[in-house]
């Protein structure tokens, strides 16, 4: 065996092993509640195995609540970046916009998500724009704050040249300022995209949609404690999964 | 009066410990069509002064009159080619010319904007090269993207600063022939920055020697008595090229700071 396949697939199997050991051994001595592997396996086979069966509003297979979680992320994100992105040039842009929103932006950013979720309840009336709403105002401060320190460290040569040309305003951004910026963006926008998969279950938990989180909540009211253990390693799949995907665009966009 | 007109140009720079003052009172005449060169040694001033003549920088006191108007800010009328390129990573190499062409002829049609492209491109030798990005280029043909980048702002004067320092020896000569060749097909007027004397000589009609900051000025110009077309080979031999050589060498001696 070489030292890569050691080091790519015998070892991270080394550490999976060992974690499924704690997992049994605290299963069985610490917490009785808490279901063994192989029980949580028996129990959540048929989520895995069939993952688009729908027996009811609450009782689907993990692909199709997967599905329905990734579709409001995606509303979410969609909308974080499209709130985000300006926010972040005209930070970056203006001195005056940044004497002016920069303190609020810092104050908004910690604010958790539970937090904004039943103000979100107030505004829409509904559960799934409330959700939406949550996840986009959580997930864009990476974007904005990323965009801004992008535009802000623009290589003085570059802007020299447009100076030195007299582009227009308008050219001065399409031509200069937002190509030099865009690494910087995407790296928002991974972190962004992150954030927003974070935000999810906090999100479905609260308003009961259906999704991994609500599903997640529903069962642990259910006292079906092995479908949270099904939930929360699809939630992290998931999540590292869209991280991946994320790198992958945004080294395209540094490779230029 | 000269065609381009520096009086008394000064520049000081404020850090934390104190006041340096770089240019102490800079005064420069350049004629149309007339190749200069400034020589001095690194970290006289002369970017600050490159900067200030293409208005990059502000001046702290002095008067600049280009074409008979004085001049005040950024404009492509004094087009520069950077010490470091600055070129647009993400534009290829027709398109960063074409950036400096399509900004000085807005008004003309697309396929003469286009020809004018095309026609730089050919110029400085990158055809085969138009679609490459800056980074998959060499140095010395990163150079030549800035250089025609800089002729496709049509400048009344053309200011470079020190274009050739960061290249290997070996192409640094086949630019500078390469410079003299472009120069005598266009004829623009250039400032050329440089630290290196025998480059000064074999491009330059003028030299203006730099004294050693701080407070630097330019002495008074030599004049480079060899004819055109110059060749680098023998070059040196000449009593010409040894008459300026000589000229600037003592001059940059005696304005020597201690050491």
């Amino acid at each position: 065996m070489s030292p890569a396949t050691i080091k790519r697939i015998v070892l991270p199997g080394l550490g999976l092993v060992a974690v499924l050991m704690l997992w049994t051994v605290i299963s069985q001595t610490v917490a009785h509640d808490l279901p063994s592997p192989a029980k949580t396996w028996a129990e959540s086979r048929r989520y895995v195995l069939e993952p688009f069966f729908k027996d009811g509003e609450m009782n689907q297979g993990i692909g199709r609540l997967a599905f329905y979680s990734l579709v409001r992320v995606a509303k979410g994100f969609a909308l974080a970046l499209l709130i985000g992105t300006p926010i972040g040039f005209l930070l970056g842009l203006s001195k005056t916009f940044h004497a002016s929103f920069d303190p609020i932006v810092q104050f908004l950013r910690p604010i958790s998500p539970l937090a904004w979720l039943p103000l979100g309840l107030v505004i829409f009336q509904k559960s799934e724009p409330a959700a939406v709403f949550t996840i986009a105002l959580c997930a864009m401060w990476p974007t904005v704050i990323n965009t801004a320190m992008g535009v802000r460290s623009i290589s003085q040569d570059y802007l020299n040249v447009g100076r030195v040309l007299k582009l227009p305003r308008w050219r001065m951004l399409t031509k200069i300022i937002v190509p030099a910026t865009l690494p910087y963006v995407f790296t928002g926008y991974r972190l962004s995209l992150g954030l927003a998969w974070l935000v999810i279950v906090a999100a479905e938990m609260l308003t009961g949609t259906p999704g991994v989180g609500g599903f997640l909540w529903q069962e642990y009211n259910s006292l079906v404690y092995s479908h949270i253990i099904l939930s929360v390693i699809t939630i992290g799949a998931i999540g590292l999964l869209l991280d991946r995907l994320m790198s992958l665009v945004e080294a395209r966009v540094k490779a230029g | 009066m000269a065609f381009l007109e520096v009086r008394g140009l000064e520049k000081s720079y404020v850090t934390r410990r104190g006041t340096t003052r770089v240019l102490g009172g800079v005064d420069l005449a350049v004629d149309e069509g007339e190749f200069v060169a400034v020589v001095g040694y690194s970290g006289s001033g002369k970017t600050t002064l490159i900067s200030l003549l293409a208005g990059l920088l502000d001046p702290d006191g002095g008067q600049m009159t280009l074409d008979g108007a004085p001049v005040a800010g950024p404009g492509p009328e004094r087009g520069i080619v950077f010490q470091q390129y600055s070129l647009l990573p993400w534009m290829t190499v027709r398109e960063n010319i074409a950036l400096a062409v399509d900004a000085v002829n807005a008004d003309t049609s697309a396929a003469e904007r286009r020809r004018l492209t095309d026609e730089l491109i050919a110029l400085v030798g990158l055809t085969p090269a138009r679609d490459k990005r800056p980074r998959e280029l060499s140095g010395g043909m990163r150079q030549r993207v800035a250089v025609a980048r800089g002729l496709g702002m049509a400048p009344k004067l053309l200011l470079m600063d020190e274009p050739f320092s960061a290249l290997d020896a070996l192409t640094r000569a086949t630019l500078q022939d390469e410079l003299m060749r472009i120069w005598g097909e266009r004829r623009c007027t250039v400032i050329l920055i440089t630290n290196d004397v025998d480059e000064a000589i074999l491009l330059a009609d003028r030299i203006y020697p730099m004294t050693p900051g701080p407070g630097a000025v330019l002495g008074a110009p030599i004049e480079v008595g060899l004819p055109r077309p110059r060749s680098r080979r023998h070059m040196s031999l000449t009593p010409p090229y040894q008459k300026a050589r000589q000229a600037i060498v003592d001059f940059l001696r005696s304005a020597k700071r201690p050491a």
